[in-house]
């Protein structure tokens, strides 16, 4: 995933770029039934989903400064579910913590309309390898 | 006969009136929202565990190079599963919330071939439910993913708009 493409499953849910801040891309997401969980809110899934994106999106764009053309892969993720997750635009930024030669660590975070009100947080480790030629 | 209790969600009121049948319940569910869209479906159960699927789709991959699924729909999965393992186990409904869920991603999925998750909740205590799943493409023993997982029992009240 380069830093300013998304793959077609972020498409498909309705994921954008809403601008970069401090060198990682925001990942934002309007409210649709397609991310319906429980009625009235945001399926945890779909939250979950938003907050990976925003990690790739973070690390991809991490890798670009460095010079870096590696694949990643994500090895896990551990989300803390804060808030439930409102009817509205949802937003998600990652924060690379290190990007090793083979391993990166990436926290993230999603909120919707105050961002000192987080919705989730998680962190994630990706797996670095080179692209096959 | 029952009487009819007035504070009673329209959810708790629909699953009070058919008991917690996992195939029913996913069923139900799975007609809209995000597992609607995902196409989730009810594989299995057991006294403590459940098992759902859903198909390979173009528009949920998250590599286009390799065609293997995004992560986000086995999040769903998974969410899904280990959450209605604890209504399986306690042959109810209640409400919850996901307070955490932790997923090692074994290994990717083959790419056209359905995702299945089978979970458990292995212990379920007065205000929190203990969940762990595995996520496969058709060999239990071979998975893609693992997770574990909380549930937190909230009041019903708040639990739906």
């Amino acid at each position: 995933m380069k830093s300013t493409e998304l793959p077609p499953y972020a498409r498909a849910m309705g994921m954008e770029f809403d601008g970069v801040d401090h060198g990682s891309p925001v990942i934002a997401m309007d409210y649709a039934p397609r991310a319906m969980g429980r009625p009235g809110f945001l399926h945890g899934g779909a939250i979950g989903g938003v907050l990976e994106i925003a990690g790739f999106a973070a690390l991809a764009a991490e890798l670009e400064r460095q010079g870096a053309d590696l694949r990643i892969k994500p090895i896990n993720i551990s989300t803390e579910y804060l808030r439930a997750g409102l009817p509205e635009r949802i937003y998600a930024r990652g924060e690379v913590v290190r990007a090793g030669r083979r391993v990166a660590n990436v926290r993230i975070e999603a909120w919707q309309s105050d961002r000192t009100r987080p919705v989730a947080s998680c962190w994630m480790n990706f797996q670095l390898s080179p692209k096959k030629a | 006969m029952d009487t009819p209790d007035l504070n009673e969600n329209p959810l708790e009121r629909f699953a009070r009136a058919v008991g917690f049948n996992p195939r029913e319940w996913t069923a139900h569910m799975n007609r809209a929202g995000h597992s609607g869209f995902i196409g989730m479906r009810y594989v299995d159960h057991g006294d403590i565990w459940i098992e759902l699927g859903f198909d390979w789709r173009a528009d949920l991959v998250g590599d286009p190079e390799t065609g293997v699924l995004a992560s986000g729909p086995i999040i769903s999965l998974l969410d899904n599963t280990t959450s209605m393992s604890v209504w399986t186990r306690a042959n109810a409904f209640r409400p919850q919330v996901t307070l955490d869920l932790r997923i090692d991603y074994v290994r990717a999925a083959t790419p056209h071939k359905p995702v299945f998750a089978r979970a458990e909740c292995y212990q379920l205590r007065r205000s929190m439910a203990f969940v762990r799943g595995i996520a496969h493409d058709g060999d239990i023993t071979d998975p893609v993913a693992h997770a574990a997982g909380i549930f937190m029992l909230v009041d019903g009240q708040e639990w739906v708009k």
